[in-house]
């Protein structure tokens, strides 16, 4: 008997999550995330943490924010609809740099669109999709296994950079069931979040060391007084009108990010190292990405897999290293052409993409994939 | 493997018991399904890959297995099929043109489910017992511990007698046929 167990994507997230720390959770149901908030309300109390379902989806990530704020790990979990609903206390949850998880499990949209059929199509506004300036980490996993091992680097990232992490799932990986054999929770580094009354001198709540980026986190409500707002605010934490002031807090917490894209960003290449094409893809689309890639290699086609594991902020670095070695790219997932817009960003003008996409609900497959890159290679060879 | 019928048959759940038993022999599996947004009725289905070779996609496009307990699912899925699929249809379904009768395996799975077995909603798990004796896939015990595993607590010994009831309906010399088939 093998020691793997049968688990749904959406089961492991909620172990992952329970792994990293998480004991908070808020939430209202929604397909296809149903199985996070149910396996949260089972698992959580068992651990001594604590369940509420919200009464909507604006209540639950402000129960997140508050919960986190007081010193828990705390995650909610949702789908299109709801994402589109969070989005506000998002951006606060930014500004404020209050550390927390939100599930986004990717289903068919726009509006209640295919409630129960995968897409990405909330690539886009996982990075914009709240109001203002500001930064993100959004985080994609691909398999069941992933899921468990991922999520708990989203919740490490959230606590090291003081902020919300942006867990973007799809159908495809949520409902999928996979057997696996989870890592003991001991293999995996957890960074605790840094409490501490009194950071050296300066006792501000987001006081910030030259030459530093991230404040240490005060615990809420338990003996010291601060403030929290979503206002441009001092290091007090109290608002303030000053230009200088927020300009320079803004510009620290998209720096934060950005500066640190190093340390953040995470990418899986397959078969990269002498590859001329390059098929680009993140969460559930990489299953099929991978068996086209397979299909090519049999067939002798130098055709490698690039996937962006931290979907933001984009891993350019990583994947303008490969440049110089790939004659063509194609871009593949489930939505009209939402990374394909940044890949494009990222590669410059004067290199073609190619693009497979999908709108309807349906998942593309191996065959899709393996006749779009034979037709690339008709165009190219026309040319 | 395909496993198909209406919203509430429990077709979702049969998969799932294979992808199960597949993984406490030490197979690899993927497992996964598609349905309607409505909680009973509607088409759903679903699918697991059985492999010995890590599997990547997750989806089956053209199954060697159809289940189907509705005409519905059974006419628009039997257009789908790899060469030489077995097909397991309840026998109150018309077979389509086209499906060599050779390889459509028609048993009462829902007459089963309601006279012999007494609750008609263990059809599902009637079917998992008339596959597994038909195909010979995994062994009785291990089948019987990944049912365990995904009925509710209370309700294994009806499951247990559905699971028997299932493989009563396949003859020795249907499982010799089938199972030679299958391979």
């Amino acid at each position: 008997m093998s020691e793997a167990v049968l688990m749904q994507g959406n089961e492991a997230a909620v172990e992952g999550a329970i792994a990293a720390g998480m004991r908070f959770f808020a939430g209202y149901p929604i397909t296809p995330s149903t199985e996070i908030a149910e396996g949260s309300a089972v698992r959580l109390p068992q651990v001594g943490g604590k369940f509420i379902q919200m009464e909507d989806e604006l209540a639950s990530i402000a129960a997140v924010l508050g919960a986190s704020a007081a010193g828990m790990k705390a995650m909610t979990a949702t789908s299109g609809p709801g994402f589109s609903l969070m989005q506000e206390n998002i951006g606060y949850g930014a500004m404020a740099e209050i550390p927390c998880v939100i599930v986004d499990v990717q289903r068919a949209g726009p509006s209640t669109g295919l409630a129960t059929s995968p897409a990405q199509g909330d690539y886009m506004q996982a990075r914009w999709g709240t109001h203002g300036d500001h930064p993100v980490i959004a985080l994609s996993p691909s398999s069941v296994r992933e899921t468990y091992t991922l999520i708990i680097r989203a919740f490490n990232l959230a606590e090291k950079y003081r902020t919300p992490v942006i867990f973007l799932m799809d159908e495809i990986v949520g409902h999928m069931r996979e057997g696996v054999e989870l890592p003991k929770p001991s293999d995996l580094i957890i960074n605790r979040r840094k409490m501490s009354f009194h950071d050296g001198a300066n006792k501000q709540a987001y006081y910030v060391p030259e030459g530093r980026y991230v404040p240490a986190m005060k615990p809420f409500g338990q003996g010291e007084r601060y403030n929290i707002t979503g206002n441009a605010h001092d290091a007090s934490g109290f608002p303030t009108n000053s230009h200088e002031i927020a300009g320079r807090l803004v510009g620290r917490l998209l720096d934060k990010v950005e500066r640190n894209a190093d340390d953040i960003t995470r990418v899986e290449e397959y078969a990269m190292d002498d590859a001329e094409t390059a098929v680009v893809c993140f969460g559930g689309t990489a299953r099929a990405v991978m068996s086209a890639v397979l299909e090519a290699r049999r067939a002798g086609k130098k055709v490698g897999m690039f996937r962006p594991v931290t979907v933001w902020p984009f891993p350019e670095k990583q994947l303008c290293r490969r440049l110089p070695q790939l004659k063509s790219i194609l871009m593949v997932e489930h939505n009209h052409g939402q990374m394909l817009l940044e890949l494009r960003r990222a590669v410059g003008r004067d290199r073609p993409v190619h693009f497979l996409g999908r709108i309807d609900g349906t998942v593309i497959s191996p065959q899709d994939i393996l006749a779009k890159l034979e037709e690339m290679e008709a165009t190219d060879d026309a040319e | 493997m395909r496993f198909a019928g209406s919203g509430g048959q429990g077709v979702i759940l049969a998969s799932v018991i294979f992808a199960e038993a597949a993984v406490i022999s030490g197979l690899e599996t993927v497992q996964s399904q598609a349905y309607g947004p409505e909680a009973r009725g509607g088409v759903s289905r679903a699918e697991t890959v059985l492999s010995r070779e890590q599997i990547w996609y997750s989806r089956v496009t053209r199954p060697d297995f159809l289940l189907a307990l509705t005409q519905d699912s059974l006419d628009s899925y039997a257009r789908s099929l790899a060469e030489g699929a077995i097909v397991m249809a309840d026998d109150s379904l018309v077979v389509p043109e086209g499906l060599d009768r050779g390889r459509v395996i028609s048993v009462p799975i829902l007459r089963t489910a309601g006279e012999t077995v007494g609750k008609a909603f263990t059809a599902n798990i009637v079917a998992v017992g008339a596959i597994n004796r038909a195909l010979r896939l995994f062994e009785p015990e291990t089948l019987t511990e990944a049912v365990r595993r995904h009925v509710p607590a209370g309700t294994e010994e009806l499951n247990q007698k559905a699971l028997a009831a299932g493989e009563a309906l396949i003859t020795p010399e249907m499982s010799e046929a089938f199972a030679q088939k299958w391979e």
